[in-house]
């Protein structure tokens, strides 16, 4: 069985777009996307409506919550001020921009999902098990922990970071955050990335780069009065905002 | 004192949610210097709270695992005044990530050397918290004391030539250190010292301990307190995901270590449980906002 794995689009739509024709390329027979439809990109419903057309099924992230439920804020779980700077305004633009007929939908997504891929147990969820909005970093979130955030499952999935990676734990259990299609992983590199399960593969999961047109993207930003700092990200593969709450290997992979 | 302390009943219940933050207070209140706004009484004299064992160091650590913790910090007093802090690193990088919170004043080149080698070892991250509360030596020194500003920026020098990246925390005692604008120029300043990717957290003053006595304590407002303690705020506090390891026993934060009546036990597990906020310096956490974690 095949299946692709998504999460973090931030209305990315063009990669969005690219990564189903991708997935269905490479033989897929599902896609699953793993919440936070919305923030940094432009023109949200784009993302929503190719999602809904496409019927992917959907775990809510704290951006669908927090729009979908008119909530004060995004909820992202930043602590500087300096990246909550950015998220104010991301989050006022996607709040501001999407439609009041896709917000009940948003609000009703299910927050996991439990899925048997050909016999083996997965566990969907945005953040964590326990919380939407927890970061599960790759050098900041201890196997002890994975294990016990598994409970039953024999795969948690998850996303939030914006960072791809996974790890196999001392009880054979696998984690995998599957990235972001909707910034770049932080490496210099203008792509963004989704996992696709193959479960004849003896890695089951690998992380699949899909380019798409970034540079119409970083247009579409600029028209809409995005900060040109999310445009540069999109432009240069760095990250340039909400920095801070990188643990410090992962800061120290990036530019900035 | 071996068993349970009798818990404050007065103050707002915060719920124990789970453990995010395990903190390690491997040199009790020992430290080479003593900062006239350290809100533990901290110095090289100070022996209330006593260096914690390399034993008593990996129980802890255990117990951490045991109970989920997400990651480690060690503190003090001064950490690198602990004569086996590098195996104890290496310890703590072997569970989880690990935070050291330091003055910085003793990180010479070969503890640059260890640390860089111990944080390429791990899978885990480590970070280094350096505090510096000031722009200028005649900011900082007279509150960290004379000579420190010369000390601090040459370690922070030499961990910026090693490629690393440490947290500067800054206290805000002194007003020219409040504000946005003073954020982005400190900032600047710590880039200038060769860091490439410089990282700055700022701390409201905490007005216990020597602090209290260098300008004033806190006044009585509970039902203030009470007020603004809402569910968010609430589970944001460190007391709802963290507590402290200590040689004398399990207390709910690191700021609390002097006072009797926050220790909660002498393990771990006997700790995760709800606490009332009923100390002075709460008020620091729910109005000012302080949050320790990095």
């Amino acid at each position: 069985m095949r299946a692709a794995f998504i999460g973090g689009v931030y209305s990315n739509w063009l990669a969005l777009e690219e990564t189903l024709r991708d997935a269905r390329r490479r033989g897929a027979e599902a896609v699953y996307c793993l919440g936070d439809l919305g923030a940094f990109g432009p023109h949200p419903d784009r993302s929503i409506e190719i999602l809904r057309a496409a019927s992917v099924p959907t775990v809510q992230g704290n951006y669908d919550d927090a729009v979908g439920n008119d909530r004060p804020d995004c909820g992202c779980g930043y602590t500087d001020p300096r990246d909550n700077h950015y998220a104010r305004i991301s989050y006022a633009y996607t709040q501001e921009k999407t439609s009041s007929l896709h917000k009940p939908w948003l609000a009703s997504l299910p927050t996991r999902s439990a899925l048997d891929l050909d016999g083996t147990r997965a566990l969907l969820v945005h953040g964590s098990p326990r919380e939407q909005n927890e970061f599960l970093w790759e050098t900041a979130t201890p196997d002890h922990l994975l294990e016990q955030l598994c409970g039953d499952a024999d795969v948690l999935l998850c996303t939030h970071t914006g960072l791809h990676w996974q790890r196999r734990l001392p009880s054979g259990k696998r984690v995998v955050n599957v990235g972001a299609l909707g910034r770049p992983a932080n490496d210099g590199r203008t792509c963004v990335w989704y996992a696709l399960l193959d479960t004849a593969a003896e890695e089951p999961f690998r992380f699949i780069p899909i380019d798409y047109d970034h540079l119409r993207l970083a247009r579409e930003m600029r028209e809409e009065k995005l900060p040109e700092e999310f445009a540069l990200t999109i432009l240069t593969g760095w990250w340039t905002t909400c920095l801070e709450i990188l643990p410090a290997k992962e800061r120290l992979r990036g530019r900035f | 004192m071996t068993g349970l302390v009798q818990l404050r009943s007065r103050g707002p219940e915060v719920r124990f949610r789970w453990l995010d933050a395990l903190w390690i207070q491997v040199t009790g209140t020992l430290c080479n210097i003593a900062c006239l706004h350290c809100f533990i009484s901290c110095g090289p004299k100070a022996d209330q709270v006593p260096m914690m064992s390399v034993e008593e160091v990996e129980r802890a650590l255990r117990d951490g695992r045991g109970a989920g913790m997400r990651q480690v910090y060690f503190t003090g007093g001064e950490p690198f005044l602990h004569p086996q802090l590098q195996s104890l690193t290496r310890a703590a990088l072997q569970s989880a990530p690990l935070t050291i919170v330091t003055n910085g004043i003793l990180i010479d080149d070969e503890a640059v050397r260890w640390i860089a080698e111990e944080s390429r070892a791990s899978i885990y991250s480590l970070d280094l918290r350096v505090s510096l509360d000031g722009m200028t030596a005649a900011q900082n020194d007279p509150v960290r004391g004379r000579g420190t500003f010369a000390q601090i920026v040459e370690a922070l020098q030499r961990l910026g030539r090693a490629g690393l990246s440490p947290v500067v925390t800054v206290v805000e005692h002194d007003k020219g250190l409040a504000g946005a604008e003073s954020r982005a120029q400190f900032l600047q300043f710590v880039g200038g010292l060769g860091i490439r990717q410089p990282r700055v957290k700022f701390l409201p003053l905490l007005r216990i301990g020597r602090e209290e006595r260098r300008t004033h304590g806190y006044q009585e407002r509970n039902a203030e307190l009470a007020a603004q303690l809402t569910p968010e705020v609430a589970g944001s506090l460190l007391c709802a995901s963290g507590r402290v390891v200590t040689a004398q026993g399990v207390y709910t934060c690191p700021i609390l270590i002097e006072h009797a009546d926050a220790r909660l036990g002498t393990r771990l597990e006997q700790t995760l449980h709800p606490i009332h906020l009923g100390w002075d310096a709460c008020q620091t956490c729910v109005f000012d906002g302080l949050r320790c974690n990095t």
